[in-house]
Parts: structure tokens; sequence; C-alpha cells
């Protein structure tokens, strides 16, 4: 479990991270979304014991990261952004190392090692220089690196950014996989993570918390959230008719591609309606969508009003 | 194995497999033999000791230790690695000591290498060679010295260029401290006291009085004094960058 209680840290002027409480159980994948400069990796660091609070305070399994740093260390597992590791090492002394660090006892230590070298593939690598490996790989090093003790808490700084797609999928498998029992938080910028991953999401920008929420209850503050979108190029829909629907509250349609999208008036469902008035009007439509709602949207009206506010 | 342990045998590696140890091992031991047998007139002074050689001692560390200790903590502030080292279960105290103590294992090691000269002045003559294990003791104490200073100011800095130009500032100036040119300079513009007690704080003063083999407990306590003081110092500015 990770709880974190009116968090803050200040660079003299700048508050990086303004009363932060978030709480992430076990079981959980929290994702720690937010603008670049958000203050996401300022909190995880003082999480992971890097910084000191400036005042608050975080606790990993109950472990005070302020009183009881050691404790809350060995109950995380911890990859920083970029995922730092000593370069002029091989994949194997670093692994041993950070087993070594943690007091792995000897045969558990090289269960522990092999159960994570094969989970990230990295058998084919452990006799290469960290330095030369590429960056998906290097960062597949430090998730080894951070899961090596097996963690009940798992802590992970924008464990994606920068992969290709593949690599992404893969490192989200593995994410998934240790959920269960664990608790996880991550931080990242990328929406699709969140929809991929994540069974919350608290949102910050400036230091503050914006949301917390699962990512279905942001998408349902959306305005796309129940739409309906189709394209039905060259028959004229006229966009009249449909407004006139009592279900619906506005009607759009995409400059660049003719696509038109739906709104519903609050509570209204308005699939049916739309395309039992399409088929009335005979109306041919390649395709019609029910849209979800949008995280991107949601995520710059929370993000971009924090700013506006202040 | 302790977590200072595992932190000792990962520097020792690393000083291994990059070509800093190989560059430290070759230099330190040309100079230590040039210096001694060309500029220290180790043969025209007609005694079989090793006072020439390890006269050179202090100016050999002033520049060779600065490279060795400029990396310690720079390296791994610039790298972005010292947020791995410092949210693994290890203290700082743990940190900071397993640092200091391979650096100075390697440099021990250096100095045990120079054992060709040792025997070379025992085939010319007979000379006392519980000095000459005094003056090593007394030579790796002050490398010890040198490389705490380096260590702490390691932690100030990402620029491992300015690590090593502010310890060999800090180290110069602990070596000019007693020398009487400086003593007498500053003689007739500070108080007397202050002259004094500034000789006091030369560590070649400490260092040439174990070097002639007397083993003097004040001079044992002050190398161990100016490790302590400038570790602790270190661990207290990586604690200050915790909070700042």
């Amino acid at each position: 479990m990770i709880e974190t209680d009116q968090l803050t840290r200040c660079y003299g002027h700048l508050t990086a991270v303004d009363a932060l409480s978030i709480r992430a159980e076990p079981g959980q994948v929290l994702g720690l979304l937010g603008p670049n400069g958000a203050g996401k990796s300022t909190a995880m660091r003082m999480i992971a014991g890097f910084l000191a609070p400036t005042s608050g305070t975080a606790r990993v399994c109950g472990h005070d990261v302020r009183r009881e740093s050691l404790a809350a260390r060995r109950a995380l597992g911890y990859l920083p952004e970029g995922a730092p590791s000593y370069g002029e090492m091989t994949v194997r002394e670093f692994l041993v190392f950070i087993a070594r660090v943690r007091g792995l006892r000897e045969d558990h230590g090289r269960r522990r090692f092999d159960d994570v070298v094969g989970r990230l593939q990295l058998e084919t690598v452990l006799e290469q220089c960290i330095d030369t490996l590429s960056k998906g790989l290097r960062r597949r090093v430090g998730l080894a690196q951070a899961i090596l003790h097996d963690p009940p808490v798992l802590m992970l700084d924008e464990p994606t950014d920068g992969l290709d797609p593949n690599q992404k999928h893969a490192v989200r498998r593995l994410i998934d996989a240790m959920a269960r029992e664990r608790t996880i938080l991550i931080s990242t910028h990328l929406l699709e993570e969140v929809h991929a991953l994540c069974n919350r999401v608290v949102i910050i920008a400036q230091g503050k918390l914006l949301a917390d929420a699962t990512p279905a209850e942001l998408e349902a503050r959306s305005r796309y959230h129940g739409a309906v979108s189709f394209s039905a190029p060259g028959s004229g829909v006229s966009q009249e008719m449909l407004g006139r629907l009592p279900q619906v509250a506005g009607v759009e349609v995409d400059p660049l591609d003719g696509r038109i999208t739906v709104f519903p008036r609050p509570g209204e469902r308005i699939l049916e309606p739309v395309e039992r008035l399409l088929r009335e009007q005979g109306l041919e439509v390649s395709e019609i969508q029910l849209e979800r709602g949008r995280l991107d949207e949601v995520f710059r009206q929370i993000t971009l009003g924090a700013e506006a506010a202040a | 194995m302790s977590p200072m342990a595992a932190v000792v045998r990962r520097e020792l590696r690393s000083y291994f497999v990059t070509p800093v140890a190989y560059v430290f091992l070759v230099i330190f031991l040309a100079l230590a033999g040039i210096l001694t047998f060309y500029a220290g007139d180790f043969y025209e002074r007609g005694q079989a000791d090793l006072q020439p050689f390890f006269a050179m001692h202090p100016w050999l560390y002033l520049i060779l230790v600065p490279a060795v200790s400029m990396r310690l903590w720079a390296e791994e502030a610039k790298s972005g690695t010292q947020e791995l080292l410092l949210t693994l279960p290890v203290s700082l105290w743990q940190a900071m000591l397993g640092k200091f103590l391979a650096a100075w294992l390697f440099v021990g090691l250096a100095l045990a290498l120079t054992f060709p000269v040792w025997i070379t002045v025992n085939y010319l003559g007979t000379p006392d060679n519980g000095v000459i294990v005094a003056g090593y003791l007394g030579s790796w104490l002050m490398a010890g010295a040198f490389l705490a200073i380096g260590a702490c100011v390691s932690t100030l800095t990402r620029s491992q260029v300015v690590a090593f130009i502010l310890t060999a500032l800090v180290c110069v100036l602990l070596i000019l401290a007693g020398q009487a040119q400086v003593m007498d300079f500053f003689q007739g513009t500070l108080p007397r006291k202050l002259v004094n007690a500034a000789a006091h704080l030369s560590l070649l003063r400490h260092f040439e009085a174990i070097a002639r083999g007397v083993l003097d407990v004040r001079d044992l306590l002050y190398f161990v004094f100016t490790i302590v003081a400038w570790l602790v110092a270190g661990v207290l500015v990586l604690d200050l960058k915790r909070m700042r």
C-alpha cells in the first residue's frame, strides 16, 4: 500500500508538490497522470526516499518514509525516470549487485534472479554491458532491478517513455501480470497507458490533486461520452434534422473529413434514435460509432482549467 | 553480504572494468619511480632508506588522488544512478563509507605495487624496515585523508572537473600549511598563535613524522579525524541535498 498525507515539496518559492494526498491499495494499478512538470516525478522521489518532503509525509506498507526510510525502501521496488543503471556493468553484474544490496540470500537470490531474467527475457544479454543495450532493453533491465526482491509495492516513473509500440506493449503486459496482490503506482503522460493499465487515475497539475477517479468515470466527464459519430460521404445528411431529435443537444461536422458527431442531452441515449432517423431517411452510412468519451479532452479540460485558475 | 560490502565490491569492480584503474596504476608507478630515482637523489644520498620515495608522495597524491575521488559522487549525480543507489535500502553512511573504502583499497593496491622500490633498497643496503613500514602506513593514511576530502567535494557538484580542481586546491592548502616558507610569510601579518594552529593542521608535518618511523598516536589520530570529519561532511551534504 502507498499512502501520501499532505505531501508537499517546495524548491525555493516554487511548490512542486502541493499537499498531495493519494492512496493506492493492493491489487490496484494507480496511474499518476499530469502534464510535464506537474510534480509526478517529485512526488515519486519523495515516496522513494530520494527527496525529503518539505511537509507532510508518505507511507509505504505502513512505513513512514521520514522516520522508517530504510524499511519503506525495502518494501518498495522503484524504477526512476529514465531507468538509470551503471552502464559499465553487465546485466548480470548489475542485477547481482542489486540482489546483494537488498540482502537477498544466496539460494533465494538465485531463484529471484532466474525468475526476473525469464520474465523480462534478458537471457541473451546477461553478459553484455548495459551501455551497449538499446533503450528498450535498458528499460527492461531497470524493471528487472525494481522487481528483483519481489516487492509488495512497485513504483514506476514513466515506464514506457521512449519505447516503440511493441516494447510498450510488452512492458504493459508485464505490469498487468504483476498487478494482482501488489500495489503499483505508475506515472505517465500517455493517456493510452491509462486505458491499457490503470484501474484508477490521479490527475495532478502544478503539484495539486485535480481528479481521483476510475478511467471510466473520467471518460463520463467528457462531452463526447455517449455521443454518436458516423461518416456519410456525399449523402447530404441534414444537420437540422438530427438537431431536431428531442434527445440531441448538438451536432458537429468535422471540417476535414466530414465526419458527423451527434451530442446527447445529459442522461439521454441517442444511438437508437439516430440510427432510426438515418434508416427512415434512407441514408447510407459506412459505420456508426458510440463514443465512450475522450480522456485526452477530459485531461485537457482538467489541467488547463487549473492553469487558468492559477 | 551487507549493503556496504556490496557497494565496496561494485566500486572496486568499476575501477577495473574501465581504463581508470590501469591508467592510474601505470602513471602512479611510473611517477613514483621517476621522481624517487631522478628528482629524489635516491643514489646520491648514499643512504639505504626510502625517504626520497616517501617525500614525493604528497605531491604525487595531489595530482592522482583527486582523479580517483572526483567521480565518486559527481558521476552518479550526473548519470542519475544516484537516484537508484539512494533509493535502495542503503543508508547514506553505508554508501559513503563503501565508496571511500573501495577507493582507499584501490590506492592501497597502487601503493603496494611499489614493492620493487623496497626490494631494491634492501638489495643495495640494510635499511630499517620498520621505518619503511611506517612510511607506507603514513602514506596510505595520507592518501585516505585526500580521498575523504575528494569524496566530500565530489558530493558538491555534478562536474568531475570541478570536483578535481576543488579537491586538489584543498589538498594543496593542507600540504602547504606547514611549510616553513609559508609559515614565514604569514609570521609577520597574522598572530603567532593562528600560524602555529594552522601548522598543526598541516598534513605534511604529520606525514613526515610517521614516515620518519616515529609512530605518535597524535599523528595517527590526526589522519583518522581528518578522514572521519570529511566523510561526515560529505554525508551531511548528501542529506542537505535531499532537503534542498
